[in-house]
Order: structure tokens, then sequence, then C-alpha cells
């Protein structure tokens, strides 16, 4: 293996790869011991922790019910907040400042504050502004959409933005209006240049919200970190199983991301890069 | 609304100021663990070691596919409650040092992808012209490959303080009383100007990330490798 960092090591870099190794795997094994003694010494490994899991009744009450919440505002959400983050992107590439700048402000302005405080303005400011009752349901969609709407306005932004000039103006020269270039030529182009990146911000909003746990909305972390534990007193066993069931959810999309940008790479129908993702940080 | 609205913001000025200077603790503590550990993680992961790769690479998808509230909640419960991690005396203090516990284990995670992929940027030839001029592997490091590479996860770097700069108020979960936790309690004293003091934090985190991504998108254009 050339890398840039090694060259191709000879017999005696072999040899002390392989001593080193086994001093590294001895080391890891020696911290995992430790920590499975912790955690030996507070009880963690009692079969009374972790048996709830093998009882169907627990999984079809407690945790299947959290999950099917998380995935329906993880779904609300996604439905909502793709069809604003193109609207928001397209109104930034606006030629009228007066649609362009505001577009503008409301993406910026989105994208530059924790979402948490949004969840907290929408489930206070609901019923001090407006008199409405607003569930932490709504609350938690509401902040979602917004701000992952808005990260997803700068990826069609950039998605459109990539498309070689010629396009446009070759479509304005054989007569289509303006929102026919962005209909027909435009946008089919610029979408599977930027589905991996959008599936990508999609996985960062089905993290995010776990953030619903803090305004107690019922979701898969409430079942995991508040019901069990209140039930079986389990709550590590508990919170690491909830973490495998999100950890399988968001691989599974990742691997759909993946396999979008093989595909979106072989399609003959645009030259052009994916977008790159803005730094999927996310919150959650 | 109107004067009586904003009233409630400069009347309750201290207790918002303190509560931003804790966020500000809270991501510069936090900053600092999570570029040691990431630099830690990231060097693993590009060793030519299989265990430590392995293990770093577990580490890592582990941490990004798990979301931060779970993560924190992990921190300041299971750690703090049931294991009895405890740092101080002091119950808030403590809950303090889980959160950062919380916060930059998951941010190492991030970090750690930045560096490799900055490692990642540098092409191939540039080590083998500096092996062929009979550079050795640590003089390769120190003036062919990190220099290069540090400049190339400025940007990343950037957009991660600023993430974490907004991910603090996470620990709001197990109780620290940093920003959005103050936000929601003066909610609930001031139920008459909600709006008013809404926009006011939301002001204050503008303050704190706009000139963070203004200061690291101009070190990174000014220091930007030219190819």
């Amino acid at each position: 293996m050339s890398s840039v960092l090694y060259d191709a090591p000879g017999p005696r870099g072999i040899l002390r790869n392989r001593i080193l190794t086994f001093v590294f795997a001895a080391l890891l094994i020696v911290a995992a011991w430790y920590v499975y003694l912790k955690f030996d010494e507070k009880g963690q490994f009692d079969a009374a922790l972790w048996e709830p899991f093998l009882q169907a009744d627990v999984w079809v009450n407690l945790i299947i019910p959290g999950l099917l919440n998380t995935l329906s505002a993880a779904a609300v959400a996604t439905l909502i907040a793709v069809p604003f983050g193109f609207v928001f992107g397209i109104a930034r590439l606006s030629e009228h400042a007066w649609i362009r700048v505001p577009a503008g402000a409301v993406v910026e302005f989105f994208r530059a504050i924790p979402l948490l405080i949004m969840i907290f303005f929408a489930q206070y400011g609901g019923s001090a502004v407006l008199g409405l009752t607003v569930t932490s349901f709504t609350a938690v969609v509401f902040g979602l959409v917004l701000y992952n709407g808005s990260v997803l306005a700068e990826i069609v932004r950039a998605g459109i933005q990539s498309l070689p000039r010629g396009q446009t103006e070759a479509a304005l020269a054989i007569g289509l209006r303006k929102g026919d270039v962005m209909r027909l030529i435009l946008l089919p182009q610029a979408v599977t240049a930027m589905m991996p990146a959008i599936v990508s911000q999609l996985i960062v909003l089905l993290k995010d919200t776990a953030l619903g746990f803090i305004v107690a909305f019922e979701d898969l972390l409430n079942a995991g970190a508040r019901i069990l534990p209140a039930n079986f007193r389990n709550l590590i066993p508990a919170v690491i199983v909830v973490a495998i069931i999100y950890i399988i959810i968001n691989v599974l999309v990742g691997l759909l991301a993946n396999w979008l940008e093989r595909r979106s790479r072989r399609s003959r129908k645009t030259t052009i890069k994916p977008v790159e993702a803005p730094q999927s940080v996310g919150v959650g | 609304m109107g004067g009586g609205a904003l009233g409630a913001l400069i009347e309750e000025f201290p207790v918002i100021l303190g509560a931003f200077w804790l966020t500000i603790r809270l991501t510069l503590a936090s900053a600092v663990v999570a570029l040691v550990l990431g630099t830690v993680l990231a060097a693993m992961r590009v060793s030519p070691f299989g265990v430590l790769r392995g293990a770093a690479t577990v580490y890592v998808n582990t941490l990004r596919n798990t979301p931060l509230t779970l993560v924190i909640v992990f921190c300041g419960l299971g750690l703090g409650l049931v294991l009895d991690v405890s740092f101080s005396e002091s119950l808030s203090t403590n809950y303090l040092w889980l959160s950062i516990i919380g916060l930059s284990a998951y941010t190492a995670a991030f970090v750690c992808e930045a560096i490799r992929s900055g490692i990642n940027t540098v092409p191939v030839g540039q080590a083998e012209a500096a092996r062929a001029l009979g550079l050795t592997f640590t003089q390769n490091l120190r003036f062919v490959v990190l220099p290069q590479a540090f400049r190339a996860i400025i940007a990343p770097l950037g957009s991660l303080l600023i993430a974490l700069t907004k991910n603090t108020t996470v620990a709001a979960a197990i109780g620290v009383a940093e920003a959005s936790l103050t936000m929601k309690s003066l909610f609930e004293q001031h139920q008459d100007s909600v709006v008013a003091i809404f926009f006011g934090f939301a002001l204050a985190f503008l303050v704190l990330t706009l000139p963070t991504g203004l200061l690291f998108g101009r070190l990174a254009r000014w220091l930007k490798v030219a190819r």
C-alpha cells in the first residue's frame, strides 16, 4: 500500500508493524477490560437489566411506539422541509432582489441559530402569541423544518449553481421562458447531482428528532432514557439498545445515500459532479 | 409587546450574559478536548496498524450515527448517576463536566474525519517526490504532508466550531443552565415577551457564530494551498 504517509514497508518494517499491532491490540483489550470491570462493579451486566429486551411486550408497548413517533416526526419534517428547501433555494437565485434578499436572510438566520431554541420558541411562542396549544410533536417538526429546510435550500442553490452557464444560455437562446429553463433544463440535472447531499441531510434530520426528548416528546430516546429505566431501572442497557436502533436506521439510510451517489455518477443525464453535503454535523 | 417586551431583555440582561458566558466556556472546553481526541483518532485511522484503524473506525461510525442528545443523556445519567463518575462535589459542576465529555466525544468523531480528509487532499505524488529526494518519514510529515493538510482542514474545523457552539444547547438535556435552558426559563417568567426574548437570544447566537465563520473563512482563503 502506498499512501501519502507511508512508503510500502520492507521485511523489517513488516515485522515491526506486526509486533506493534500486537502491542496496540493488547492495550485496546486492557482498556476494554477496564470498562467491562467498571460496568460489572455497578452490576450493569445483571441479567435482570437486560432480560426486558427479550420480552415481546416491552418491544410492542414501549420501544416500537417510541420508534414510530421518531419516524413519523422525521417523515413529516422531511415532507415539509424538502419543498421548503427547493422554494428558498430557487428564490435565492432569483433575479429580483426583493425575492432573493429576504429568502437569503431567512436561510442564513435559521442556519446560524441552534435548533433547540427554535423548538422552545415554537412551544412557548405558539401559546403566548397565537393562543394555541403547541404539542411537542409540532414544536419538534417546526424546528426541524426551519433548520433542515434552510440547509437543504443551500444544497439546492449549490446544485443549480454547479451547472455550466451554457445550459441556461442555450435554453434561453431556443426561446424557453425563465420558469421553463428552471423546470425543464436546470432542475432535472441539478436534482441528480444533489440527491446524495439531500439524503445525508435527511440522516441529520432523523438524528435531530432526538432533541424532542428535551421537550418531552415521546420518541425513541424517551423510551430508552425515561420509560424503560422507570420500569426496570436499566438506564445504561436501555440507552445502549436504543443507540443501536438509531445506528442501524442511520447506516441503512447512509447506504441509500452511497447507492444514489454511485448511481448519479454512472448516470449519463449529467456530467456535473455530485454536490458536496455541507458539513453534515447535525445537532440532535 | 413594544417597550414592555424589550424591558424583559434589559431587566434580565445579567442573567442572559451569565448564560452565554457558560455557553462560551462549554464551547471552548469541548473544542479543546475534541481537537485533542479527534487528532488522536485521526492518527489511529491513518496508521499502518489494522487494530488501531479498526478501533478508530468503529468509534467514529458509532458516534456519528448516534444522536447527540443520546450521547449527552448517556454521559449525564449513565456515567453520572449509574456509574458514579464524579468530577466535583457540586452537582451542577459535575453535570457541566459530564456534558463537556459528551460534547467532545461526539465532536471528536467529526474532527477525526475532517483531519483524515485533510490528509487525503495531499496528492500521493508529493510524498513520492519527498521520498525520492531522500526525506525520512518524519521529514516527509513535517515539511511536506502536514503543512498542506493543516491548511486544508481550517475551513472544516471552523464549521465544526460553529456547529459545536450551537450544539452546546443540547446540554440542556441534563439541566446545564446554558443559553437555551435560560431562554426557556425566561419564557416561563415573562410570558408577554416571548418573541422579544427569542430574537434576543437568536441575535446573541448570531454574534457568536457569524464572526467565527468569517474568521475561519478568511483564514482558509488566505492560507489556501496553491495547486
